[in-house]
């Protein structure tokens, strides 16, 4: 705190503090604002990397029969796909968030470790072209799915190398990210700004990073043996060598199912910032959200084998996860229910963010009641590896991650560019990729129960009716996202549209209100003096 | 970079324009439903034909109408909310943003929610995982990419055969083309089985993991090789049922069906001692010396079988697979570093190993390809040959 109160006053003239022009503002940028734009552009663009690979999986999967692409290259589609859309878009657009956001939102002047951060940021451009340029190597992509389950990956070409090492890079970057959030939200809080004042974003974050930093290693450690077994005779996972495949899905899951909840966690802090904004109340069960965040967290390090009910677990291991699993919709529902309460007997608008976080709550709770029937030992042996897990997970990470932060990208949008998104086109699109989201992934669910697995090139022709409506929802839901970044984020970035008042929304409240909009390159420089509440600055 | 791929971006305008053209063009696909199998449209678990299965089929009711239930509940309030409490229509905020009570409530109703939903599924759970006292045990060995079946005890023990999906399905789903309402679940050998049997399945891989699954049963369990993994079924009726491979396994995980043959017992012991007749006359002499022609005929089938769905049955390979045809490895005339490959796959297992088909087969898919397309180099391997290779 100490070296932000000595910072120097009018730093115009200090050299060391100059910003710098060009290409190097952002190369060597240290500033929260500007890394948290890279990694907001970078996720988008990743996101339509990711999205081009699952329309092409569409594509094939439009008709029965192969039409466009064989098995093999199909199969490093679907895995770049979920490869990508994890690693490169939704993890770090949220840290993109956190770098814009937390700092304006507790009142720091920027993250605390400034030249990590740049390094946490740069390390996803080699790693991204690395698992990208996978592609162009011999072989091709990897091809064993997301999840790369041994002894799959023992057989895959020297792109599976080129992949492990994108993702270790990546597991470092965010690692550096996570570590950089809770130095800067345990430390450089501005006085007054209490844990339990603190936004529900900021706590959110928090815990997400601690999850991050207890589960990346363990990735490390799978794909790292994975490594060795492929090269330096090591038989980890290699059955041949008396090594265990099972054992890699336990590592992978130990660090997977709390990875669904690292890419949800901040979503949730999102959404609980919308509601009250838009229903002019304040949110219910401030406490009590934050409590069910980090049971949520807890819980996820148990309920990992929930994904292996199939791979033969004695009775008392299938009971044991069974049990665990379902208890998370305990805290789960408790902030649906929040949420609602905020909402009731509010005072609500209906702007583009709030019709995202309605949208969310909404769809997300369709993928945590299917979430709840997989949930159920014998129902998940009937629906392990079919399109219904395919239905559920895109229900959580697309209805549920993605439209979060849409929701922040409305909210917040006016505050980092200083223009408002026009509303109807934000309503187009809320409700063009909602029609088109359901369209997309509702069949599926009846394609999971009648048995047609995940992962299929090609499938036996009763199934084709819902493939084709999947498909064509599929497209259009890509179409709506070209048409948010062209008639919607552009616009915003260049500055074009109505002047954003300082506080645009009647409703919200929060320390980013404080400053005018556009935000400031600097803000609270010397640390704010807050009012009991720590939403707003006196001083 | 194989025949059937052509450019994303190529790919991406075909695309476009059958979406353009769909709802005009929509194909009559001519499909009914697969009794045993999907149905047209399918919405629901398959028609259950095993005790599991009509339990999971309870439970999935169940769980899925208590979540309807609670949904309905749940977003008519807030669609209620959002309604009436907008700011449109003058309604103002209220002040309130706690309430101890209601937020225990709302814990502890879920919580004994959630307990009761995992009480109900407990019983089956157990019942899923007794595999005691089976009537019939065999093993379902998951290779890529087909399943080999050993019937391990009871009745038509020491039956063993491999179950292969139906080459010309593979060949229509290539040229997208596809027919019939069995379309990639017609396999050459069903497994048979006899009705209100308890079978137990044990699985087990050659390669990697896959899993055997048969909706109408209720049976899934990932084949994991190096590890043996059990589960069971008791049909309750006749009749043919089918599954696919659940666990990606590589190129050709679409096209590993299982399709089970459940007969009436007496049906089933006829079958099993038929089915073992056949096994002793089709046994091969290992020690005969064959003519060429005999064993180029014979090595076809073993090819189309195994080696059309990489190498294709042109001989040409595709991509990183190598062509047969021309193939210097093909015309040497040292058999030996070609029987080796067989015998210990190669390229780190992209050709897996083919030690499991027996030595007179090995012999003849090399005769086959040593005098096949453009290879017609006249030679010929026996099936003495491979015995002393395996050595």
């Amino acid at each position: 705190m100490s070296a932000v109160l000595d910072h120097p006053h009018g730093h115009a003239d200090d050299h060391a503090h100059g910003q710098p022009h060009g290409w190097r503002r952002w190369l060597f940028a240290t500033n929260h604002k500007d890394i948290g734009t890279m990694y907001l552009l970078f996720s988008f663009a990743m996101l339509m990397v990711g999205g081009v690979l699952a329309l092409l999986i569409r594509a094939e999967l439009f008709q029965p029969g192969l039409q466009f692409f064989n098995p093999e290259l199909f199969n490093q589609f679907t895995t770049m796909h979920g490869l990508i859309m994890v690693f490169g878009a939704i993890m770090p657009a949220f840290v993109g968030f956190a770098n814009w956001m937390i700092p304006l939102q507790i009142g720091a002047a920027d993250m605390a470790f400034a030249r990590m951060n740049n390094l946490s940021f740069w390390l996803l451009i080699p790693a991204a072209l690395t698992l990208v340029g996978s592609f162009f190597m011999p072989g091709g992509a990897p091809a064993a799915g997301w999840t790369l389950y041994a002894p799959l990956t023992l057989q895959m070409g020297p792109s599976m190398d080129a992949g492990i090492f994108a993702l270790h890079i990546m597991g470092a970057s965010s690692i550096m990210g996570a570590i950089n959030i809770i130095v800067t939200v345990l430390n450089m809080r501005a006085p007054g700004m209490t844990l339990m004042k603190m936004p529900l974003f900021c706590w959110t974050w928090l815990i997400t990073a601690f999850l991050l930093i207890a589960v990346m290693p363990v990735l490390a450690g799978a794909i790292t043996m994975t490594l060795t077994d492929r090269h330096f005779g090591t038989s980890f996972f290699n059955p041949a060598g008396g090594g265990d495949p099972v054992m890699y899905q336990h590592i992978f899951w130990f660090f997977g199912h709390p990875e669904v909840y690292i890419m949800i966690l901040p979503a949730f802090g999102i959404v609980s910032a919308i509601i009250p904004a838009f229903a002019r109340k304040r949110l219910f069960g401030y406490a009590s959200m934050v409590y069910a965040t980090a049971s949520i967290a807890i819980l996820s390090f148990i309920v990992w084998a929930h994904h292996m009910y199939t791979t033969g677990m004695p009775v008392t291991g299938q009971l044991f996860f069974m049990y665990a699993t379902m208890l998370i919709a305990v805290p789960t529902g408790v902030k649906i229910f929040n949420w609602l309460a905020t909402m009731w007997r509010g005072s609500m608008t209906f702007e583009t963010p709030m019709l995202f976080a309605v949208g969310f709550i909404f769809v997300f709770t369709m993928g945590g009641f299917t979430g709840l029937i997989l949930a159920m030992a014998p129902v998940d042996i009937q629906l392990q590896d079919t399109y219904y897990v395919v239905a559920h997970f895109h229900y959580v990470l697309v209805a549920g991650s993605l439209y979060g932060l849409f929701a922040g990208v409305y909210y917040w949008g006016p505050k980092w560019t200083g223009v408002m998104y026009s509303e109807t086109r934000g309503k187009i699109h809320f409700w063009g990729s909602l029609i088109s989201f359901n369209i997309t992934f509702f069949p599926m669910h009846f394609l999971g129960l009648a048995g047609m697995p995940r992962r299929y090139a090609d499938y036996p022709m009763q199934f084709a009716d819902f493939n084709m409506i999947a498909s064509i929802g599929a497209f259009g839901f890509g179409l709506m996202q070209v048409y948010f970044f062209l008639f919607v984020a552009v616009p915003m970035m260049r500055g074009k549209g109505e002047r954003a008042a300082q506080k645009p929304w009647e409703g919200s409240e929060g320390l980013e209100w404080e400053v005018p909009s556009p935000a400031p390159w600097h803000t609270f420089e010397t640390p704010p003096k807050l009012d009991a509440s720590g939403t707003r600055v006196i001083a | 970079m194989m025949k059937t791929m052509i450019s994303p971006g190529q790919g991406l305008s075909r695309a476009g324009l059958a979406l353009g053209g769909l709802l005009a063009l929509r194909p009559a696909w001519a499909v009914n439903d697969l009794p045993g199998g999907p149905a047209v449209r399918q919405l629901d678990l398959h028609p259950p034909m095993s005790v599991i299965a009509e339990q999971q089929h309870w439970l999935h009711y169940f769980s899925l109408i208590i979540c309807l239930v609670i949904f309905v509940a749940v977003f008519g309030v807030m669609f209620y909310s959002i309604l009436k409490h907008r700011k449109s229509v003058g309604h103002k905020s209220a002040n309130f943003h706690e309430s101890v009570s209601v937020e225990i409530a709302w814990t502890i109703v879920p919580f004994i929610i959630v307990i009761f939903m995992g009480a109900m599924a407990t019983r089956t759970v157990v019942a899923m995982k007794d595999t005691t006292n089976a009537d019939l045990t065999i093993k379902a060995t998951g290779h890529q990419w087909k399943w080999g079946y050993d019937y391990l005890k009871g009745e038509g023990e020491g039956i063993k055969f491999y179950s292969t999906l139906d080459a010309t399905h593979r060949e229509m789903s290539d040229a997208g083309k596809p027919q019939g309402d069995d379309y990639l679940l017609k396999v050459d050998n069903p497994l048979v089985v006899p009705v209100d049997r308890k079978i137990r399945i044990v699985t087990t891989a050659n390669d990697v993991i896959h899993a055997w699954m048969v909706p109408s049963l209720g049976v899934k369990q990932d084949a994991i090789p190096g590890f043996v993994r059990d589960t069971w079924f008791r049909a309750n009726k006749t009749g043919d049922f089918y599954g696919q491979c659940a666990e990606l396994c590589g190129k050709e995980h679409a096209y590993m069906p299982i399709h089970v043959k459940v007969l009436s017992q007496v049906d089933y012991v006829k079958w099993s001692e038929g089915k073992k007749k056949e096994m002793a006359a089709a046994a091969d002499d290992p020690a005969k010396v064959w003519e060429v022609a005999d064993l180029v005929a014979r090595g076809q089938k073993v090819y189309a079988a195994n080696c059309a769905a990489c190498h294709q049955a042109s001989g040409k390979g595709a991509g990183p697979i190598k062509a047969l045809d021309g193939s210097a490895i093909v015309q040497s005339d040292d058999k030996k570093e070609l029987i080796l490959i067989m015998l210990n796959g190669a390229k780190g297992g992209a050709m897996p190993s083919w030690k499991t088909l027996s030595d007179t087969e090995i012999a003849a898919v090399i005769t086959y390809t040593k005098n096949s397309w453009s290879n017609p180099t006249g030679k010929l391997v026996q099936p003495a040959e491979i015995a002393v290779a395996r050595q």
